[in-house]
């Protein structure tokens, strides 16, 4: 996800700023400047100081059933991964995996859709337009812990049943709302509002322009919204922690894993959840290229 | 009830944004129907607000918008039946050109396959045929400039409102998209106006010219008496062309008066429209750039040349027909000759030489 985040506005960057910057670096005689072994060392130390450890996990997983949880190896199967649907002991994978994915649905639905109406009214200034921008931010400041407990507590004192899809969706929401909310900004910023004026001139109805214009023209920022909804909610641990109530989500179930299991298919949990993750990023980034590709292809005829 | 008069008339239409100062200041106009008229100041005079006004997408504080006998104030673009057409051609970034003009019919519930054939006509009157399934992103300018105006047009308006349509283009293009603005007026045969802040744009094109200044109109007229009879001194410097010359009025002698000047022979100017002229009163006259002839000191001044202005040459620039020849005729004020590239070269100055501006009495030009 922080690809995405990280690939927007890059993209107008690298465009404006390449001549330049092959410019900038001192000239070489037919090789590349030394500047550049120096910088690319230290961006694969970068990139074995992030994913190693992940690896670490991804491997120990596939070890067989004389498998323990530290290096060294011990053989390599799927034992792990079949113990984790079919052991008991495990806890309830199947059951928290079902959750957690029908949580995040509901936050990025909900997500989505406020961000948008968020974009909209932030179109023009309003009275008090600063006040509720601040208080918007200002639960991304609170700490997950807190709020998770202030939940729960709220829920118990107005009697009511902490579950995931009530008092957990509520606090993750309030996590998921105001980066949905920053990233709608920077998306709409992008949208040249004479389109708007564009479509009443030729009679389109306010519903018309959203939907005819609007919507489709924003469609990969809303893409992108969606996707951060997502895995916030997916992997969201401490606003859950103190609300989700008796059933856990994947993120409590592994924590208490952690907690009881002793066996590699923690690992093998782990490694599971890491593919649902990135078959979500790769949809959604396929989805923006493909609508990219459509407009290009359709653009050839 | 389908009235297809384009005929326009502003009554005293103000403007304000803020409600303390009118951006368009009590506008009282009439432009005919099929006309094609310029709105030409400097930014910020208020003659893209008024565009906008007659297009639905601001509101007068005050006056009426009268289009083909209707007052339509408080009416959407689409029932007033105007298009228009915006600065940066806002052309939908997702869709390809033959959908972008099939927009204002898809809005309107036309099915698919009718819009879409209604769109390639228009495709086919503005010649972009080949290019029907391209984005706007892939087009140039001047191609973009077409589908907006085909855009526009698809809606049959009785007005088409053009905001500055050809600030985008290079200096090339414009000249030849300026022509073909003019063709599609004339097939159309509908009301255009069109706001410029580019003088040539607006001759060259305009049935009818409005020259405007802080919200108010100064001078509405065809293009050649803007330019060649502008009322006043701002009219005259913001068209361009005519050199403006101030003075105390010396005597009034029956059609003319003479103007006080440094000269030893003052400036006679013709009476012409001004009525009333006393002695002492402080007037502008315009001269045109082209009417003002150099003569070396000591040779005679051409027949019916009765004012001579000793001047020094200050710059000189040779524009291909003509030579645009700067003085210092005037103490603060510019003055420039156009000579005739011939002429000149018959006999070249170089700058600093003294030479005597003169002109045929008849073509000073007293101004209100």
């Amino acid at each position: 996800m922080s690809a995405v985040l990280a690939d927007m506005p890059k993209a107008d960057i690298s465009k404006t700023t390449t001549p330049a910057s092959t410019k900038a670096i001192a000239p070489s005689k037919g090789g590349r400047p030394w500047t550049f072994y120096v910088l690319a060392t230290l961006f694969a130390a970068y990139v074995i100081a992030l994913y190693g450890p992940m690896f670490c996990i991804y491997i120990l997983s596939f070890q067989d059933i004389r498998g323990g949880l530290v290096f060294p190896m011990k053989g390599h199967s799927l034992h792990w991964f079949v113990d984790l649907f079919t052991q008991a002991r495990t806890g309830d994978v199947k059951g928290s995996f079902d959750r957690s994915i029908k949580l995040a649905v509901i936050v990025t639905v909900i997500t989505v859709v406020v961000s948008f109406l968020a974009g909209l009214g932030f179109r023009k200034r309003f009275r008090g337009d600063t006040f509720v921008f601040y208080m918007m931010i200002g639960s991304l400041v609170a700490p997950g812990l807190v709020l998770g407990l202030g939940t729960g507590l709220l829920f118990q004192a107005l009697g009511l049943d902490a579950s995931w899809y009530t008092s957990a969706l509520g606090a993750q929401l309030s996590w998921t709302l105001p980066f949905g909310v920053l990233v709608m900004f920077a998306v709409m910023s992008r949208f040249n509002h004479v389109w708007e004026e564009a479509a009443y001139d030729l009679g389109a109805s306010r519903w018309q322009s959203i939907w005819l214009v609007m919507i489709p023209v924003l469609a990969p920022g809303l893409v992108a919204v969606a996707l951060f909804g997502f895995t916030l909610s997916y992997d969201e641990f401490a606003r859950s922690l103190q609300t989700a109530g008796s059933l856990n989500t994947l993120p409590l179930e592994i924590w208490s894993m952690t907690l009881n299991v002793t066996s590699p298919s923690l690992y093998a949990l782990g490694t599971v959840t890491t593919i649902v993750s990135f078959v979500v990023i790769g949809a959604s980034l396929g989805t923006i290229v493909l609508i990219q590709k459509k407009r290009g292809s359709q653009a050839k005829g | 009830m389908k009235n297809d008069r384009g005929d326009i008339e502003l009554a005293g239409v103000c403007k304000s944004f803020d409600g303390v100062t009118n951006v368009v200041d009590g506008v009282n106009l009439r432009i005919a129907d099929g006309a094609y008229c310029c709105f030409i100041g400097p930014s910020g005079c208020g003659k893209t607000t008024i565009l906008r006004m007659i297009a639905g997408h601001e509101d007068p504080t005050a006056g009426e918008i009268v289009i083909g006998g209707q007052n339509v104030v408080g009416l959407a673009p689409m029932q007033r039946r105007t298009a228009m057409m915006f600065q940066s051609y806002a052309l939908f970034p997702h869709l390809t050109v033959r959908e972008n003009i099939a927009f204002a019919l898809r809005v309107r519930g036309q099915s698919k396959t009718d819009r879409l054939r209604a769109a390639d006509a228009m495709i086919e009157k503005v010649r972009l045929t080949q290019f029907a399934d391209r984005l706007p992103a892939q087009l140039s300018g001047g191609q973009q400039q077409r589908v907006a105006l085909a855009r526009a047009a698809i809606t049959e308006p009785r007005v088409l409102l053009l905001d500055e349509p050809l600030s985008a283009l290079d200096e090339q293009l414009r000249v030849q998209m300026r022509q073909e603005l003019r063709r599609m007026q004339q097939e159309l045969g509908i009301t255009f106006i069109h706001v410029t802040h580019t003088q040539l744009e607006a001759i060259a094109l305009a049935d009818l010219v409005v020259v405007m200044e802080q919200g108010k109109i100064k001078q509405a007229g065809a293009a050649r008496d803007v330019y060649a009879h502008p009322h006043d001194r701002y009219v005259a410097e913001f068209m361009g062309g005519q050199n403006v010359l101030s003075g105390r009025v010396e005597k009034v002698n029956g059609a003319s008066f003479t103007l006080a000047q440094a000269a030893p022979s003052g400036i006679e100017v013709p009476l012409q429209a001004r009525s009333t002229v006393n002695v002492g009163d402080k007037v502008d006259i315009a001269v045109r750039r082209d009417d003002v002839a150099l003569v070396r000191p000591g040779r005679d001044l051409p027949p019916g040349y009765t004012t001579s202005l000793p001047s020094r040459v200050l710059a000189i620039e040779y524009q291909g027909y003509f030579v645009k020849v700067m003085l210092d005729t005037v103490p603060d004020d510019e003055f420039v000759a156009y000579v005739p590239e011939k002429t000149f070269f018959a006999d070249p100055f170089t700058v600093g030489d003294v030479v005597m501006a003169t002109w045929a009495t008849g073509s000073a030009l007293p101004l209100a």
